[in-house]
């Protein structure tokens, strides 16, 4: 890693050239010479386009050549799971931050269940103060629908959106309770705030540890049925329609709860969702010989869910693509797959997972980036993800091309349960800068890390 | 034995709502109330009107200001006035609301006063007894005199309803008194708006004739009137809001919400006040601006009216008796 400049001194202007740019917001796709790119001024971005630097850089200017690479907004992955406070041995502010710039994550959003959980004034604004202190990727916090994420009453919503909080949810659980939802999805709508579901009805999805289905049987494996997504899926879309509130699905994984999106949206209801890599990339025979780092919430998927997950992202009906990073440490993996704790990580193989649907001529690069950068942008009100004169200077420089393999033991979080371990993937980051600072850069010829 | 004039007629035997009155009747009513506000300041504040009258005040709910407004409405118009609550009565031994009906109405009173929890209780008991009744209440469903009593508060003040443009703020959805209100000021052709989070929102209310506003600065924008609701912190529970200091942060009348309604705006609340949860203590407290006292004392004097002008459709004497 290469930092130019630390938090708190301003950064130099720095021209971006020979680059591929692409803003999917705009629709700008276009490879510039030495003769284009962008320019950044302190925090900001100062100006983007191909003929802007015709006359050569500005005097005083720092150039930075892309190498042709592509040039596009910083990711904004909206799910994760930091683990701080709590839960420092799993992972850290720092050692996310840290992780997530090297994939290219330049803003990410936090899932409430910390310790404490994340449904009160002080936590929220604790989150906001140790992510500007650490000065990497950006944090937002999610906070609790509701108090101590237990389902039953409702958080303080709107005290908690003017803390900071950018959305609500209860994490990685869903709220099960029918009225429960269409009371916090009602209240929220006063203040025009996302409630964000992770739809699993707990009391079907049981004790169990995998996709319901042949493979479960086979390893003798309590299965999770797909109806457990479907269920809570179809019956909040109700709820959100009764309600008028703004409803949001984490991590899709079924087939048809893609389509009751995809007819909800058709319908003009406020509803979106997004899916995480692992249910477009992989599906449940990864569990194979019992693999607990390919134990996830929800669960891997047939391959028929999975390829339904491809075309949803294809066909917009999904609407982001998150890391879904939830680190563990080795205690909570090394167990009977039974018994072995929900979860991967996520933020450094995000992009390069990502692109494997453009690689296999699924969707446009810039429609991949899209998902990554202004529709969770978007979707969560945050001025992230774009290339604009004006917003903030939070850029990515990858090669989409350069392969490598994943291996968990050199990801810079500081859990390794990556359900990626030893896959052939393709696409870099090579330098990441955030706020006009470049924050991570990948020395040259480093194939591996 | 009356003033009224003799085409101002009110024709109807109980008062179970606002529901359904005309104009002319609501002002009736008013006028005649008016009448009363000015008798109830002097020294002798009695009129035989009701003499002989029996006024029974039938409470299945608790309640202390309607039913004392009542019981002095029925013994200043000289009639005699018996209180029955919940507790004392043989609701609690089990007896059914259509079975103490029928035995309080083999005592021949002339009025009956009722409050009841439940919605269309009043009128399920209106339906089985030959006396007058007035709702004091029901459920969440109406609460007409507090209605009339908050129209005769603002047209003392403002000299008009017409055209005024009133904020009702709160719990709407489990308001009886939002209800009568809502009635009662669209017949007179008042403007309303409804201010509150979307939980305590009814369904479908902008049926009824009103705009739906989540947001008090923005709702509150030039209103004359602030009518204030009272809050039942036993919702909380229920998820309707998650907690009393985000709900006065947020829908509390200060000073500060209240900035952006008109000046003279005049704030009115049905009581009991919660102080510090709907309503900041020192704005419930504003002499110049709170009409709060006043309103008990319109209670007085719109309940007189109301036994007066029901007590002139009662029958010489009760139907049934043989």
């Amino acid at each position: 890693m290469g930092g130019a400049g630390k938090p708190g001194a301003p950064p130099a202007s720095v021209a971006y050239v020979n680059a591929r740019l692409l803003d999917p917001a705009s629709g700008l796709d276009v490879q510039v010479d030495a003769r284009g790119g962008l320019l950044t001024d302190g925090e900001i971005i100062s100006d983007v386009g191909a003929g802007l630097f015709s006359d050569g850089a500005p005097d005083g200017v720092q150039v930075v050549d892309c190498g042709g690479h592509c040039l596009a907004p910083g990711l904004v992955d909206m799910r994760a799971q930091l683990r701080e406070p709590g839960e420092e041995h799993k992972e850290t502010l720092a050692s996310a931050g840290r992780s997530a710039t090297a994939g290219g994550i330049s803003t990410m959003v936090c899932l409430p269940n910390t310790d404490p959980v994340l449904d009160d004034m002080s936590v929220v604004e604790f989150i906001a103060r140790r992510a500007r202190k650490v000065g990497l990727t950006k944090v937002h916090p999610y906070g609790a629908v509701t108090k101590g994420l237990k389902g039953e009453e409702m958080a303080e919503l709107g005290m908690l959106a003017e803390s900071g909080a950018v959305a609500f949810t209860d994490g990685d659980r869903a709220v099960a309770n029918a009225r429960v939802m269409s009371k916090a999805l009602s209240y929220a709508g006063t203040f025009n705030l996302l409630i964000i579901q992770h739809p699993e009805e707990p009391s079907l999805a049981g004790m169990g540890s995998m996709n319901s289905g042949e493979t479960a049987t086979r390893l003798g494996l309590t299965g999770i049925p797909r109806e457990a997504e479907i269920i809570i899926v179809e019956r909040d879309i109700r709820l959100a329609e009764m309600t008028r509130g703004r409803l949001h699905f984490a991590h899709l994984s079924t087939a048809a709860a893609i389509e009751a999106v995809r007819k909800a949206k058709a319908r003009g209801l406020s509803i979106t969702c997004d899916t995480a890599p692992p249910y477009f990339a992989l599906n449940e025979t990864a569990v194979g010989d019992y693999r607990t780092f390919t134990k996830l919430s929800p669960p891997l998927r047939a391959e028929s869910d999975r390829q339904a997950v491809v075309d949803g992202l294809g066909d917009g009906a999904i609407d982001a693509i998150a890391s879904d990073h939830a680190p563990q440490d080795e205690d909570a993996k090394r167990l009977p797959f039974a018994q072995a704790a929900f979860g991967g990580i996520g933020l450094e193989t995000l992009l390069c997972v990502s692109l494997e649907l453009y690689h296999n001529g699924h969707m446009s690069l810039l429609d991949v980036i899209g998902r990554l950068t202004h529709q969770p942008a978007a979707l969560l009100d945050l001025p992230a993800g774009r290339l604009e004169k004006g917003a903030a200077a939070d850029l990515v420089v990858f090669d989409p091309d350069r392969g490598w393999k994943v291996d968990g033991d050199r990801l810079l979080s500081k859990s390794k349960n990556t359900p990626f371990d030893g896959r052939p993937v393709q696409g870099r980051v090579l330098r990441t800068v955030i706020d006009g600072r470049t924050v991570f850069e990948r020395q040259a010829a480093g194939a591996g890390t | 034995m009356t003033g009224l004039a003799p085409e101002l007629t009110f024709a109807h035997r109980h008062l179970l709502g606002i529901e359904g009155l005309s104009p002319d009747e609501i002002t009736l009513l008013l006028d005649r109330a008016e009448t009363y506000v000015a008798q109830n300041r002097l020294a002798d504040k009695k009129k035989a009107v009701l003499v002989g009258r029996t006024i029974i005040n039938l409470f299945f709910e608790s309640s202390t200001r309607t039913r004392t407004s009542f019981e002095l409405a029925g013994k200043r118009l000289g009639g005699d006035v018996i209180n029955m609550s919940v507790s004392t009565s043989s609701i609690k031994k089990g007896e059914t609301l259509i079975d103490t009906a029928m035995t309080l109405n083999a005592m021949h009173p002339d009025v009956l006063v009722v409050r009841h929890p439940d919605s269309g209780g009043v009128k399920l008991l209106s339906e089985k007894v030959n006396c007058a009744v007035i709702n004091g209440g029901d459920g969440s469903h109406e609460h007409p005199t507090q209605a009339l009593l908050d129209a005769l508060t603002i047209r003392r003040r403002k000299g008009r309803l017409a055209g005024l443009r009133v904020a009702i703020c709160g719990d709407v959805l489990h308001s009886r008194v939002a209800r009568s209100n809502i009635y009662l000021l669209n017949t007179m052709g008042a403007r309303i708006r409804l201010i509150a989070p979307r939980t305590l929102i009814p369904p479908a209310v902008e049926r009824m004739g009103v705009e739906v506003f989540n947001d008090m600065k923005e709702g509150l924008k030039d209103c004359d009137i602030v009518m204030m609701l009272r809050l039942q912190s036993e919702r909380m529970h229920t998820n309707y809001f998650p907690s009393i200091r985000e709900y006065f942060h947020f829908f509390g009348l200060d000073y500060e919400k209240l900035a952006s309604a008109k000046p003279d705006a005049l704030i009115m609340h049905p009581g009991p006040m919660n102080r510090g949860v709907e309503i900041d203590s020192e704005v419930a407290d504003d002499i110049g601006r709170s009409a709060i006292r006043e309103q008990v004392e319109m209670g007085v004097a719109v309940r007189m009216a109301c036994l007066e002008v029901l007590a002139l459709n009662l029958p010489a004497w009760v139907e049934g008796a043989d």
